[in-house]
């Protein structure tokens, strides 16, 4: 969480220049990249799922105020009470509202960007709840008082030796170790107590049904079974977006989502969450809540095109293969979902006033789009996001569309526009370049920042044109 | 200029190629023109309008893509030795003149566009014969060839054809060099780190030439390996193939 004004660029600079980072993600997207594609080696099998997965965000999405009301009366009659957020601050209120009703005052949670999105732990803190991440990854980033610096991955940028220094800093006896399995026992010892001690435990939801009422919640440690299983409470978070019609919908998606995110065929844990525990029943919760948060998704659904930001199933394989992701990491975005995804999610959230640098810091080389699960257009969506945040045009539905408008800019493709669309005018800048160009140029602006890392383009001393004119080539 | 002529081809130029690499240009008309093709170069011609489009400026770029279509009226093949300006014509003027009156005139024209390998080696099935010494050479795909029009083995291809040329695949073959327009300006550290990484890539195959088929990447890769006293000639691949089989620079 950042108090002051975001500033990506800066960011992006400081994390370029920390080895250990550059180290941590180069190596940890590599693995990735190759357990991916070592799942999706049949290019028609991987055509013919993801046409599947897409087709059923699509459809969904396309009925989502009735899902949603469906998917509100079956958890009602299966004895989950749904709770609505519009903001982030109203969800956590309803979270709130949901712990003083029982006392509770020890939260364990699974992992849940939404929880990201309201920044549950630090508000639950500020109210006297504790609140503890389960998860591994993203139990040392709180360790550590960090943001996850990826979706699936949260302590990615870490590597197994700041993990032990930050272990041996912050749980009182642990053992000083950089074997993994010895790290994750002195952390699952930590954990064990705590979901024991816990009065309510949290968790992300990864789809919902509509047509039975049940959460379907995907983990590899165990963890979110016992956040959703073992204290007296359940509360789980979920996005509007992410209902799904019919149970059959779950399969493809789960499928698309673990071969994607970490290159498995199925997580260690499936959970489908279907109410609290029933009468005769000697496990479970003994109440389970749903709270469903909007927090902008309503506002991006209403526009056809940019609706298809909302088909994402957070799987992060976009961040995986992006090489602007993999050289600067998550942390340098300072948003909770960071590379492309986020390029695109965060300025529709958050506004393009102080997020317009976002959109524009992509190559759109689209390899993003080559893996997306659920073929999101996110280099289309920035292209779209850059001209309505610079442009005010009407009905536009971005947040502050407009309002990223830089004058100079404006000025730089009016004159643009005046050389190239007029023959003449390119005649002159043809000559201008090819003629004046060798000659030592200032270092300064676009040139001055070209060079830091290269030399000096070096014009022809005639054009194309020219040569295509000596040489005979006719002219249309 | 008659529409029945048979074999001609239009030659889109791009602003890249007319400025600082005309001599691939040169190539490329070369290339069309030894397998009988008449190759026509409009002198009207300026920029797809790319750079303005994607950085947000549509109608900026629908004025320069505009002044570019009444050099191209006839229903030829337009070639272009770049996939990125040529994904610009294909895919996108559709997209950039929806609701305009120009559009169907525009769909006409992105249907025949073709990157300049894909219709060497994929329209008219060219056949190579080396005359050039042995040489290793890498290759480096540009992201928009490769992701928007699919081109991915038409460059390797012909050159696989050359009996004397050693193609070694870069490592990271499919990761973006990190020029991507203005992007490159915008984020220059960023950008420095992608070309940084890909120019040590390169130098890494131990190839004396990096081919490419796209200027913007070559711009950039052979703006990084000048910069660290490469020794790599950074060349577009029409150069390289019509001076292998040629025996000499274009004319």
């Amino acid at each position: 969480m950042t108090a002051s004004q975001p500033d990506f660029h800066a960011s992006s600079v400081a994390a370029l220049a920390d080895p250990q980072i550059r180290a941590n993600f180069r190596r940890a997207m590599d693995g990735l990249m190759a357990k991916r594609a070592a799942l999706f080696a049949d290019p028609a099998e991987w055509r013919a799922l993801r046409a599947l997965g897409t087709a059923v965000r699509t459809r969904t999405l396309a009925n989502l105020p009735e899902l949603l009301e469906r998917l509100e009366e079956r958890c009602r009659g299966n004895g989950i009470a749904v709770h609505w957020a519009e903001t982030t601050a109203e969800a956590n209120a309803a979270v709130l509202a949901i712990l003083r009703a029982h006392g509770a005052t020890r939260v364990v949670k699974g992992k849940s960007m939404v929880s990201e999105e309201m920044h549950l732990n630090d508000f639950l803190e500020s109210h006297g709840v504790e609140s503890l991440e389960s998860d591994l990854g993203e139990y040392i980033v709180q360790l550590d008082h960090e943001m996850p610096s990826h979706i699936i991955m949260p302590a990615i940028h870490k590597d197994g030796r700041q993990i032990a220094r930050l272990f041996g800093e912050k749980i009182r006896g642990a053992k000083r170790t950089e074997d993994v399995d010895e790290l994750t026992g002195i952390a699952r010892g930590v954990l064990r107590q705590k979901f024991e001690e816990a009065d309510a435990g949290v968790s992300g939801v990864n789809c919902a049904v509509a047509e039975t009422g049940t959460l379907v919640l995907i983990e590899n440690e165990g963890n979110g079974r016992m956040s959703t299983h073992v204290p007296p409470l359940h509360i789980a978070l979920m996005g509007i977006e992410k209902v799904v019609e019919r149970l059959e919908d779950v399969p493809p998606l789960l499928a698309l989502l673990c071969r994607s995110a970490t290159g498995q065929t199925i997580t260690t844990y499936t959970n489908l969450i279907s109410g609290p525990r029933g009468p005769g029943e000697k496990d479970g919760p003994r109440e389970v809540h749903l709270v469903i948060l909007d927090n902008g998704r309503s506002r991006i659904y209403l526009d056809p095109e940019l609706r298809a930001t909302l088909r994402c199933i957070r799987c992060g394989a976009c961040m995986n293969h992006c090489p602007v992701y993999t050289r600067i990491g998550g942390h340098a975005y300072e948003a909770v979902y960071p590379g492309p995804i986020g390029k695109i999610l965060t300025p529709q959230v958050e506004g393009v006033k102080a997020r317009h640098e976002l959109m524009h810091a992509s190559s759109l080389c689209g390899a993003c789009v080559e893996v997306c699960p659920v073929e999101i257009p996110i280099t289309e969506l920035l292209i779209r996001l850059r001209r309505e945040a610079s442009h005010l045009e009407a009905g536009s539905p971005v947040l502050e569309a407009g309002q990223a408008r830089n004058p100079w800019e404006d000025r730089a493709w009016a004159l643009w526009r005046r050389l190239h669309a007029s023959v003449p005018a390119y005649r002159m800048l043809s000559r201008l370049v090819t003629r004046l160009g060798r000659l030592p140029a200032p270092r300064l602006g676009p040139l001055g920042a070209w060079t830091g890392a290269r030399t000096a383009p070096r014009p022809a001393s005639r054009s194309l044109h020219e040569l295509a004119r000596d040489r005979g080539v006719p002219d249309a | 200029m008659s529409g029945e002529k048979r074999n001609a081809v239009y030659f889109y130029g791009t602003c890249l190629v007319d400025l600082f690499y005309p001599q691939a240009g040169m190539a490329g008309i070369e290339l069309l023109r030894r397998e009988g093709l008449e190759v026509v170069f409009p002198q009207g011609q300026t920029c797809c309008g790319q750079p303005a489009f994607n950085c947000g400026y549509s109608e900026e770029a629908r004025a320069v893509a505009r002044a570019q279509l009444a050099w191209f009226r006839e229903p030829w093949p337009v070639v272009v030795p770049s996939g990125s300006c040529a994904a610009m014509m294909r895919r996108h003027y559709p997209e950039l003149f929806a609701g305009e009156p120009e559009l169907p005139a525009v769909e006409a024209l992105a249907a025949r566009v073709h990157e300049l390998t894909e219709f060497l080696a994929g329209v008219l099935g060219v056949k190579l014969v080396d005359r050039g010494e042995p040489v290793r050479v890498t290759w480096h795909s540009s992201c928009h060839a490769l992701r928007e029009l699919g081109i991915r083995e038409e460059p390797k291809a012909l050159l696989g054809q050359l009996a004397n040329v050693e193609l070694v695949p870069l490592a990271r073959e499919r990761e973006c060099c990190g020029f991507g327009g203005t992007f490159a300006v915008r984020f220059p550290e960023i950008s420095a780190a992608m070309v940084a990484d890909k120019a040590a890539d390169v130098a890494a195959t131990e190839a004396s030439e990096l081919l490419a088929a796209d200027c913007g990447c070559l711009l950039n890769i052979g703006g990084r390996l000048g910069r660290i006293g490469s020794a790599v000639r950074p060349r577009h691949i029409a150069e390289f193939l019509w001076e292998r089989t040629a025996g000499g620079a274009p004319r």
